[in-house]
């Protein structure tokens, strides 16, 4: 996905939403071209350009192609030889492993702090039902644009949004709005959304369906809202069947079931260039651990391991990880303990690529008894903490931060997303 | 060299010396045990790891003087399990033999001229008894830290007054101090030194063969202090830790609210049976009222208990929860009949001590309360 349309995606977004979201909880969010996407995050000149990423032995098949490349009829899943001879002057990125399921987990923190209520369905797409974040974050919609707005902000990828009343209808509405869009499907326009669809579009149509339902001369999922469900259930069996005539109509009463998230939250950052210096690594460690520390409090959680990964220009990786005495969500205790496990790691001039922080074995903070301190234990900091996330709820994101962030930030204005200089209030 | 010696008294200082070996090592030399036979009967092992030495020495028939450095771990391993039967111990060339009954073992040994020299005793400091030495250690020593990246609460804090030595050890969870009478060597001696908390509690236990222990500490610049031990044949360095120990005593509270007294053995018990049930960073919470204490933990999704003991209680109806470990700790290091525990509140640190009139009455463990869920 380009940068153009990233740049354009406001009104984009406010153009293509249309209708009524109301009774609309259920969101389908999807990555776009994600693999591609991922890759150019790292290769911005190919941005705009044919992008094909996929091995490049005989055997190797298409993970991902940018909109540019499925222009020529690329597709993911198609054999790697074809699709050179479709678009040779695509370029070909062999995948990165781990980069993806990475950039993943971060997609799908950024869902989970949205509700608790989500479904992974891939590393790329996941269901969420908002129905309960409404109150907070505002209409379905609304909460739709502002997913792709933060994973836009935050992992620098592009995604498309379903909003619709049922699950396969927003799993439809997301395939209709990519790429980089925003789709609802108003309670009261499903028929006329659904019905002009192929029935390839429907959930359980594979080959051979479509094959005995084009014999019974259906073409649009329409034909079979019309088509009596003891004809289908006769073609197609009665399970089958019947589910059918069901979606057809937009009836599908699944419920967005959440997988057990991870127990753990974390914040990495590629380093614009790689860098050597460790005074400019140990800022960045502070700033994450602030970032994780924050939705620690966000989550409600508290955790007891703190992990660091760090990667180098090589790519080869590393992650160090400490168990503490007790749980935290204090920036300053997961700082210290992501500063000591870097510091052990004494990296003689070693050119670092991204650093990344994470707190695991989360527990509920409310419920987890805290072990009381001679030295407080870290409790005025929590307490200054928690009065900083009261300021950024309400003056927003970056309005107390510690003192060498700041300064920090001042000096490189690239980093212009959360730059602001009106707001220095220091610890 | 060519000695003869008894089978118990080898593997009792070999076993003694060679416990402080590093399992692993930069320089090889370092897993070796030093052997100097010298020809007025005396075999002395050294072993040292630059951080911690420790010397024995042994009665012995030498035929032959002379010195070896062989495998530490290996002889320790070998001594242990010989048949009593005297041992003969010879050098050949780069081979030392050891011969015991029809048992036979020939050993490599190391480059004796690559081994570092141990560092010299310091200057005496004064003598304590070597058992009362090491219960007090102990005791204190169980509230010391256990993570290196806090190296000043992995340590024991001794502060010598005239003819007081209080120990304290804290890892901010606990406190533990103690202090005892010994006999210094300078009456108006006064000094401080923070000792690694396992080495000396090692060191402090192993060395009960003789009825005193020798204290001796060398002047402290940055990362050079030293503190000396010697009981009987044997003695050890300890290199110091360097840093601050926090200002505890300003946090022993001297007025309290409620106090209540325990029968230790009781209380150790039911501290561990209801402990069970909760996972390992759960507290156990207690309950004080007039004539009684009731302990419970777990609860929520978890299994839960509660038991009720018989105490006497003065002062209004506390509740207050602890880390059971951190109680048990306590209870174990008071070494008394009774457990007296006394509080300011349910989130200030609550004092744990044995009877008062008890050989260790002064010995007090602060210990921090856990804050319940809220």
């Amino acid at each position: 996905m380009s940068r153009r349309q990233l740049e354009r995606r406001p009104d984009d977004a406010q153009s293509r939403r249309r209708g009524d979201d109301t009774g609309c909880s259920i969101l389908h969010v999807d990555m776009d071209a994600f693999y591609a996407s991922v890759e150019l995050r790292e290769r911005p000149e190919l941005v705009g350009r044919p992008v094909i990423v996929g091995g490049l032995g005989g055997r190797s098949v298409v993970l991902s192609a940018t909109y540019e490349a499925r222009g020529f009829g690329v597709h993911s899943a198609m054999p790697m030889a074809r699709a050179r001879r479709l678009c040779p002057q695509a370029t070909v990125i062999p995948p990165t492993p781990g980069v993806y399921a990475e950039a993943s987990r971060g997609v799908m923190e950024i869902f989970r702090s949205i509700t608790p209520l989500v479904e992974p369905l891939s590393l790329d797409e996941a269901f969420l039902d908002v129905a309960g974040a409404r109150r907070r974050l505002g209409t379905p919609a609304q909460i739709g644009d502002l997913i792709r707005a933060r994973v836009a902000d935050e992992q620098r990828l592009p995604c498309s949004v379903g909003v619709a009343s049922t699950k396969f209808l927003a799993k439809l509405a997301s395939g209709r709005a990519k790429p980089d869009g925003l789709l609802v499907v108003p309670r009261d326009g499903i028929v006329e959304f659904l019905h002009p669809l192929p029935i390839g579009a429907l959930w359980g149509v594979g080959e051979r369906a479509e094959e005995a339902l084009s014999r019974l001369g259906l073409r649009t999922i329409g034909d079979i809202a019309d088509t009596p469900e003891a004809t289908l259930a006769r073609a197609l069996g009665p399970a089958v069947g019947a589910s059918l005539s069901a979606l057809a109509w937009g009836r599908d009463d699944r419920a967005v079931v959440p997988h057990e998230p991870d127990r753990s939250i974390g914040a990495e950052e590629t380093f614009a260039r790689d860098v050597e210096d460790p005074v400019v690594v140990r800022r960045e460690l502070l700033r994450l651990a602030e970032r994780t520390a924050a939705r620690l409090r966000q989550a409600g959680h508290v955790g007891r391991t703190v992990s660091i990964k760090v990667r180098f220009a090589d790519f080869t990786t590393i992650t160090r990880s400490k168990t503490m005495a007790e749980p935290t969500d204090v920036a300053r205790v997961v700082y210290d303990t992501a500063k000591n496990l870097y510091d052990a790691l004494r990296l003689d001039r070693a050119r670092i690529r991204l650093v990344g922080v994470r707190v695991e074995g989360l527990a509920d903070a409310v419920r987890t008894p805290r072990q009381l301190a001679m030295d407080g234990g870290g409790e005025e900091w929590r307490a200054a903490e928690r009065a900083a996330d009261q300021a950024v709820a309400r003056f927003g994101a970056g309005a107390v931060r510690p003192a060498a962030l700041v300064d920090r930030e001042q000096r490189d204005r690239d980093r212009s997303a959360a730059s602001r200089d009106d707001d220095t209030t220091v610890w | 060299m060519k000695i003869r010696v008894e089978r118990d008294t080898l593997a009792d200082a070999v076993a003694w010396a060679a416990r402080i070996l590093p399992q692993k090592t930069q320089l090889p030399v370092l897993a070796g045990l030093r052997l100097d036979a010298t020809s007025g009967g005396a075999l002395r092992l050294s072993g040292f790891d630059y951080e911690v030495s420790a010397e024995a020495e042994l009665d012995v028939t030498v035929a032959e003087a002379g010195a070896v450095l062989v495998p530490g771990r290996l002889l320790a391993d070998i001594t242990r399990s010989l048949p009593d039967q005297p041992v003969d111990l010879s050098t050949e060339g780069t081979r030392a033999q050891l011969v015991c009954g029809t048992a036979r073992f020939t050993l490599p040994t190391l480059p004796l001229d690559e081994y570092p020299s141990l560092p010299s005793m310091p200057e005496v400091a004064g003598t304590i008894g070597s058992d009362a030495f090491a219960a007090a250690v102990g005791s204190v020593a169980v509230a010391a830290g256990r993570d290196d990246t806090l190296p000043v609460l992995t340590g024991v804090r001794v502060e010598i007054v005239g003819e007081e030595v209080t120990l304290a050890a804290t890892d901010r969870y606990r406190l533990a101090v103690r202090t005892l009478r010994w006999k210094p060597s300078d009456p108006s001696l006064e000094a401080t030194a923070l000792i690694p908390a396992r080495t000396l509690a090692e060191a402090a236990k192993s060395l009960t063969s003789g009825a005193e222990v020798t204290l001796a500490l060398a002047a402290t610049g940055a990362g050079e202090g030293l503190l000396g031990l010697a009981g009987g044949t044997r003695r050890t360095t300890t290199r110091l830790l360097d840093g601050e120990f926090p200002k505890y005593r300003s946090l022993l509270p001297d007025t309290f609210n409620a106090t209540a007294g325990i029968e230790a053995a009781a209380l150790t018990d039911a501290v561990r049976r209801v402990s069970l049930v909760a996972s390992r960073t759960s507290p156990v919470r207690l309950s004080f009222s007039e004539g009684g204490v009731v302990l419970e933990a777990g609860g929520l999704d978890e299994a839960e208990a509660a038991e009720a003991l018989p105490a006497s209680f003065e002062g209004d109806p506390l509740t207050i929860a602890f880390n059971p470990t951190y109680l048990l700790d306590g209870l174990g290091a008071i070494d008394s009949d009774e457990a007296r525990l006394s509080f300011t509140g349910p989130t200030k640190p609550a004092v744990l001590t044995g009877k008062a009139g008890d050989e260790t009455g002064d010995y007090r463990y602060l210990l921090m309360p856990v804050r319940l869920s809220g």
